[in-house]
């Protein structure tokens, strides 16, 4: 189990609390909440394709150390994606929640229900097997790429100090099965705090209202997370004692804006990828990061910078991807290279967007290609630019110029409003809310670079 | 128009193109519970930028974030004076 050999006497207080659901970790010491004696499952690689969070939680607990792999299929994850996963993780049993709709059999592999409440356990199961831990991170086009960990490098950025008194109460704006979510949930439980966990749909300020009653003391999520909660009458109850961004530039006015609100609370900012695990934190109430950061070699995390992006070398990164054909994850000296643009303004770096081109809308990617593509399918479309629009609510949102089929010279404006809405409505069915432009604009022509390739000005 | 006209017409608009049901756009509406979601916000701050000609949001150091839709308008109307 999770627990085991880590730090026992703390994580048997953990309480990990769902909107309707709590379950005390010490009690999987007696009890399961797999369908099958977990021993069964013993050196086998099993995705967890569950419908809520609690349920991943329980099987992550419960198999750590146990199974040879373990996948988190995040919520959005699609059917017709599930079967390249089986085959690239080569998975043996699929780990669903009690009332998941696939069956036993039905994705060609055994089914294991995993809930509450717990059955008696026949005996105890000790883990002793190193579990790789596989994420999904979004790809360019096709399936989304498996990213695996080793269960120490995603613990490594963990503080195993003396556990403070009273144990902290964690929270997270981020779904667990993603890396920032899984971050909370490991620091959670294995500093023997304890973890309420969000639920997709609910609004902001009932959750805030949720977790202000529950005493959470640290909570995370994205500068875009945050800027929604400050929106939110909820916070004036809620006094945290550690609030932390990532997955997204934090910017110096939501910095200010989380202190002015949470006066009594530390306010950090890490940076941290599926890829590159956590780098660093950020605790001086500062947008940027301190250049020291990148001068150090041979600490535990070594930043570099070359054509204005990060590079990160250290024992918390991903081991590869896993696939066949799967791309390097690492360079040939050990480095992830990120494709995040940075700038050095006196002492300090400033994050300034993306080098290749990937929109983030509050915390979510977006492939301009992929929306291209659909845009492009427009019969009266010739081509089109997708790029992304700063924004102070999601950091940016997507917005499009298009070159239509018609002469600009003799060019007939009179159904544009009708066109953008056509354009949209493509978009809309069959892309996920976020990526669907927000603005179109029609241009005359598209910058192409030397190589004939539309002129992508990245950040 | 003032401010809080276009800011109802524009909440409309944002509604009915991401069909979300809009909440009556009364003075003291919690804009949280307004039935926008943070995609919304995110649009219609764009568009308000581009009508408007200002981002209150990035422009002000004092970022008291608005509560309810009265505060927005009052935010936005501050913004203008400056600008």
């Amino acid at each position: 189990m999770l627990c085991d050999g880590l730090r026992r006497r703390h994580s048997s207080r953990s309480v990990i609390w769902d909107v309707d659901a709590r379950i005390a970790l010490s009690d999987l010491a007696f009890g399961t909440s797999l369908e099958r004696d977990p021993a069964e499952l013993h050196g086998k690689s099993l995705l967890i394709l569950t419908g809520d969070q609690l349920t991943t939680a329980l099987a992550l607990v419960e198999l750590n150390g146990v199974a040879r792999r373990l996948v988190l299929c995040p919520p959005d994850v699609q059917p017709a994606q599930v079967a390249v996963l089986i085959a690239d993780a080569q998975a043996e049993a699929i780990v669903v929640s009690a009332r998941s709709p696939y069956a036993d059999g039905a994705l060609g592999l055994p089914t294991i229900r995993c809930g509450l409440p717990l059955a008696p356990r026949a005996n105890a199961t000790t883990g002793s097997m190193d579990t790789e831990w596989a994420l999904l991170t979004s790809g360019t086009t096709g399936p989304p790429k498996m990213v695996a960990h080793r269960f120490d490098a995603l613990c490594a950025a963990i503080d195993l100090g003396p556990a403070p008194v009273p144990a902290p109460i964690w929270s997270t704006f981020y779904d667990i099965r993603r890396y920032g979510g899984l971050q909370i949930f490991l620091r959670a439980i294995i500093t023997g705090g304890s973890l309420v966990l969000s639920r997709a749909g609910e609004g902001a300020s009932d959750f805030l209202t949720r977790i202000a009653e529950r005493g959470v003391t640290h909570i995370s999520g994205t500068p875009s997370h945050w800027r929604r909660a400050l929106m939110s009458a909820a916070c004036a109850n809620f006094h945290p004692q550690y609030v932390r961004l990532s997955g997204e530039i934090a910017d110096q006015p939501i910095l200010d804006a989380l202190s002015i609100q949470f006066p009594q609370a530390s306010i950090g900012h890490a940076y941290a990828s599926t890829e590159a695990g956590v780098a660093f934190e950020v605790r001086d109430g500062k947008a940027g990061f301190p250049a020291h950061l990148v001068q150090q070699s041979g600490g535990d995390v070594e930043l570099e910078i070359v054509d204005g992006r990060l590079r990160i070398r250290s024992a918390r990164t991903a081991d590869r991807y896993l696939g066949r054909g799967a791309a390097e994850l690492k360079d040939d000296r050990g480095f992830v290279r990120t494709s995040d643009l940075v700038e050095r303004r006196q002492d300090r770096f400033f994050f300034v967007g993306r080098g290749d081109g990937v929109v983030n809308v509050g915390g979510l990617k977006v492939h301009p290609e992929e929306v291209e593509d659909v845009i492009n399918r427009h019969g009266e479309v010739r081509m089109s630019l997708v790029k992304g629009r700063r924004n102070p609510i999601t950091g940016e949102i997507v917005v499009a110029d298009v070159v239509l089929r018609r002469n600009p010279v003799e060019a007939q404006h009179d159904r544009d409003a009708e066109l953008r809405d056509e354009i949209i409505e493509m978009c809309r069915e069959s892309l996920e809310a976020h990526k669907v432009p927000a603005m179109i604009r029609f241009v005359d022509a598209l910058d192409l670079s030397a190589s004939g390739k539309l002129a992508r000005r990245h950040a | 128009m003032s401010v809080l006209d276009v800011l109802k017409s524009e909440m409309v608009r944002v509604a009915d193109s991401q069909k979300k049901q809009l909440a009556p756009l009364t003075d003291d509406l919690v804009l949280l519970n307004s039935g926008l979601d943070s995609l919304c916000f995110a649009i219609l701050v764009a568009s308000l930028e581009d009508k408007l000609g200002v981002d209150p949001f990035t422009e002000r150091d004092d970022v008291q974030f608005p509560v309810t839709l009265g505060d927005f308008a009052r935010f936005y109307e501050a913004a203008i004076k400056v600008a």
